[in-house]
């Protein structure tokens, strides 16, 4: 009956872990052809994989893991599928019912353990009820913003028999609003007239409203010429080859990003949530602005920053609106006005704030990702990233042309993400570059998925970038505290070469800038997972930084870079 | 380093620092809460004031439509009035959530609760204890000779202030419902 749901709902791939409270549902996988499980081998990697694939793919990602370890080592994935909104329904087993509650082998409240960190969450008590949770479950991790969900299913409901409920459209009372209010969007329209320094921030919303909206934010730049920036989540939604982006904003952001959104008179916020790593203190956010938010949960609206014009919606819903209503009233935009704040934002953008220095015989970490990006680019490609300096270097030093093709931990900072994430990408996408862009500590943090990888002949690329410390908490140290590096160093590393042989993958080591377009291009030639361990620069800094207690406007830059001059000569025009 | 002018040595420095300044006038809101009758509902919504901090000053629940599954919980908060915007916004995407409503903000309500007072005493305490019952209006509903039981009900300064009576005439034990409260007209 499960798998006939799931069957029913479109899926054609779970990821899971079997144990005993759901051996039977692995024995009706077992007997069946139409979806496709992946043994991963941690059920954390499980999740993650989910989500990797939801995140490719726009579909929901399932996840079939037992009762007690199973469903709490599933925690860290659902929290992070919370945090950065990726629909997911993970199905656990649970001892049977008349064993609730009496410390049973394997037995967990796997729903009060999960409760804060899905979107919601059943215990399925009754076997005639399953089939209908389940598809309310897919309803509820898709519609509105997108989460997990969590079915929880004792054994004795598995075995039994029921009725099967078919597949419907849901009649339960969730039903999130999906049009916005006419009259606040018209309210955004006219702001969008009179606009003199304009600026779209944003963020995984518009990823997560579909393609179509991707589509809608790209005619609604083009036409009315405003520049754009966006969060780490939303890289894709607009071309990073497009002659209006910015480059990503916030703490690890562009300087002209930044300074675009301190100096703007109208924030168009579209699908982000003013996170703390994009405001930064938010007394001195944006001071002179007025903000627009275009946002489907209600909670985001005025949780950090107030609005002037909150629109509750769904991104590519409201957009249509808007760009119709724009167009009816003859297509205005202060151009005038425009071209000048694209005068001011050219002069940021010629600080270069990316600029670095490769010289010597030492890989700059950012060295090695320009020629990731050059000699990768034009392939159909898959990003993924662990967390640290390498995610943020990847999300600068990396370009997206199109929404779903950037898999990163944002909201959780999830050490361990990316390696199972990219299983998952490459899963639905079996002909494409699937490339994990790692640091080495993250990537030792779920390396037993190497085995999945090499089982199901999964070509990921693992692309490491091996300083031999935790370089962000490194860098942190070096700035915050007094260059104490407590336990920021890894010692005792695994020779990466010799673990990809164990697992029966290929390594690759490259510590050598002459020798590094070579080695990628083995890497991407290599039909089949490789682990490229890249020796960089171990004290490199993760630069523009927007340090704590600073606004937007008060960035560092790396050494390579002229701030001094373009920070005064900005401040100034600003005040 | 030199860029951010922090000293060698010197103490740490969050990113968290980022309270934003917003109106740090705290007010009391009576919030019903319509929610599906299912079993974790109850700790969804107490788990999402724990969870993100919000304060709980009074909570009652019970069903209120049987057929429709419905239960109404009436919760008592205080907060500054963004924090009680989020705590609005928060229950309402609970997705066992039905509805929410302000009753503080939606027009005139009535609040009422019920408490119970065990009041140990003799001679004039418990002479006294009674005359101050009878004034407002509570019900003996055991009675012993050394002792009684007060039933009060009504609106929750009324009960304080009853208490707060009682209590030099030998006030020992105090149950209190919480506040449930239903807007006025219709």
């Amino acid at each position: 009956m499960i798998v006939q749901a799931l069957i029913d709902q479109g899926v054609d791939t779970v990821f899971g872990y079997p144990g005993g409270a759901v051996l039977p549902i692995y024995d009706e996988v077992f007997q069946q052809n139409s979806i496709k499980h992946i043994l991963v081998r941690h059920e954390q990697g499980a999740v993650h994989a989910a989500e990797g694939y939801a995140r490719s793919t726009g579909k929901p990602g399932v996840v079939l893991v037992t009762s007690g370890p199973g469903a709490t080592n599933a925690v860290t994935g659902l929290t992070d599928a919370l945090m950065d909104s990726i629909p997911l329904i993970v199905l656990t087993g649970q001892v049977p019912t008349f064993m609730i509650g009496s410390d049973a082998f394997q037995e967990a409240d796997t729903v009060g353990i999960t409760r804060p960190c899905t979107k919601h969450n059943w215990l399925v008590k009754e076997t005639d009820k399953l089939s209908g949770v389940i598809h309310e479950a897919f309803h509820v991790a898709t519609s509105g913003r997108p989460g997990p969900v969590l079915v929880d299913i004792p054994k004795d409901v598995q075995f039994a028999n029921g009725t099967y409920t078919p597949k419907a459209p849901s009649t339960s009372h969730y039903q999130p609003q999906l049009k916005g209010d006419l009259a606040a969007i018209t309210e955004l329209v006219e702001a969008i007239e009179k606009a003199k320094r304009p600026v779209f921030y944003t963020g995984g919303g518009v990823i997560n409203s579909g393609p179509g909206a991707s589509q809608l934010l790209r005619e609604l730049v083009e036409a009315t010429g405003f520049p754009i920036t966006s969060t780490l989540m939303g890289l894709g939604c607009y071309p990073a080859s497009g002659d209006k982006w910015l480059g990503m904003l916030g703490m690890h952001g562009l300087y002209e990003a930044n300074m675009a959104m301190h100096g703007c008179d109208l924030m168009i916020n579209i699908g982000a949530r003013f996170d703390d790593r994009i405001t930064g203190v938010v007394d001195m956010f944006s001071p002179k602005s007025k903000k627009a938010h275009i946002d489907i949960d209600p909670s985001s609206i005025n949780k950090v920053i107030r609005v002037d014009i909150p629109i509750m919606g769904d991104v590519g819903h409201v957009l249509e609106d808007l760009l119709k209503i724009w167009k009816s009233r003859g297509r205005k935009t202060n151009s005038e006005a425009v071209a000048k704040w694209w005068k001011q934002i050219e002069e940021w953008r010629a600080v270069d704030c990316l600029k670095f220095n490769q010289k010597g015989t030492t890989i700059k970490p950012q060295h090695a990702l320009a020629r990731l990006e050059a000699l990768t680019k034009d392939h159909d490609r898959y990003i993924c990233t662990e967390v640290g300096q390498h995610q943020m270097w990847a999300a600068q030093y990396l370009g997206f042309d199109d929404p779903n093709r950037w898999m990163t931990s944002g909201g959780l900072g999830t050490m361990g993400y990316g390696f199972p994430a990219s299983i998952g990408v490459q899963m639905a996408h079996p002909d494409a570059l699937v490339i994990n862009v790692a640091g080495e500590a993250s990537w030792l943090m779920n390396m037993q998925e190497m085995g999945t990888a090499v089982q199901y002949r999964l070509p990921v690329k693992q692309f490491i970038l091996n300083n031999e410390r935790l370089g962000m908490v490194r860098q942190w140290q070096e700035l915050l505290h007094g260059e104490r590096y407590s336990q920021s160093w890894s010692e005792a590393l695994p020779d990466f070469v010799k673990l990809a042989e164990a697992f029966g993958a290929k390594g690759i080591l490259c510590d050598n800038p002459d020798d590094l377009d070579d080695a990628i291009m083995e890497m991407i030639n290599h039909d089949g997972p490789v682990i490229f361990d890249c020796l960089v620069e171990k004290h490199e800094n993760c630069y523009p930084m927007i340090p704590s207690g600073k606004a937007h406007n008060e960035m560092i830059m790396g050494e390579n870079v002229d701030t001094q001059m373009a920070i005064d000569k900005d401040g100034a025009v600003l005040v | 380093m030199s860029a951010l002018k922090i000293k060698k040595g010197a103490t740490s420095h969050s990113a968290y620092n980022l309270r934003p300044n917003f109106s740090d006038v705290i007010e009391r809101h009576t919030l019903a809460v319509l929610v599906e009758n299912e079993p974790g509902v109850l700790a969804r919504v107490i788990g999402l004031f724990s969870g993100r901090g919000y304060n709980i000053d009074s909570l009652t629940v019970a069903e209120v439509d049987h057929t429709g599954h419905l239960s109404r919980i009436t919760i008592v908060t205080s907060g500054t009035p963004q924090v009680i915007e989020q705590i609005k916004a928060q229950l309402g995407r609970i997705v066992s959530v039905h509805d929410v409503h302000d009753l503080t903000v939606e027009g005139a309500s009535v609040e009422r609760e019920l408490a119970m007072f065990k009041v140990a005493g003799k001679g004039d305490h418990r002479v006294e204890a009674l005359r101050l019952a009878d004034i407002f209006r509570a019900n003996v509903v055991d009675s012993t000779l050394e002792s009684f039981v007060f039933e009060i009900t009504g609106a929750p300064e009324k009960i304080d202030a009853f208490a707060d009576l009682m209590r030099p005439l030998g006030l020992t034990e105090v149950a209190r419902t919480g506040v449930a409260a239903l807007s006025r007209g219709d």
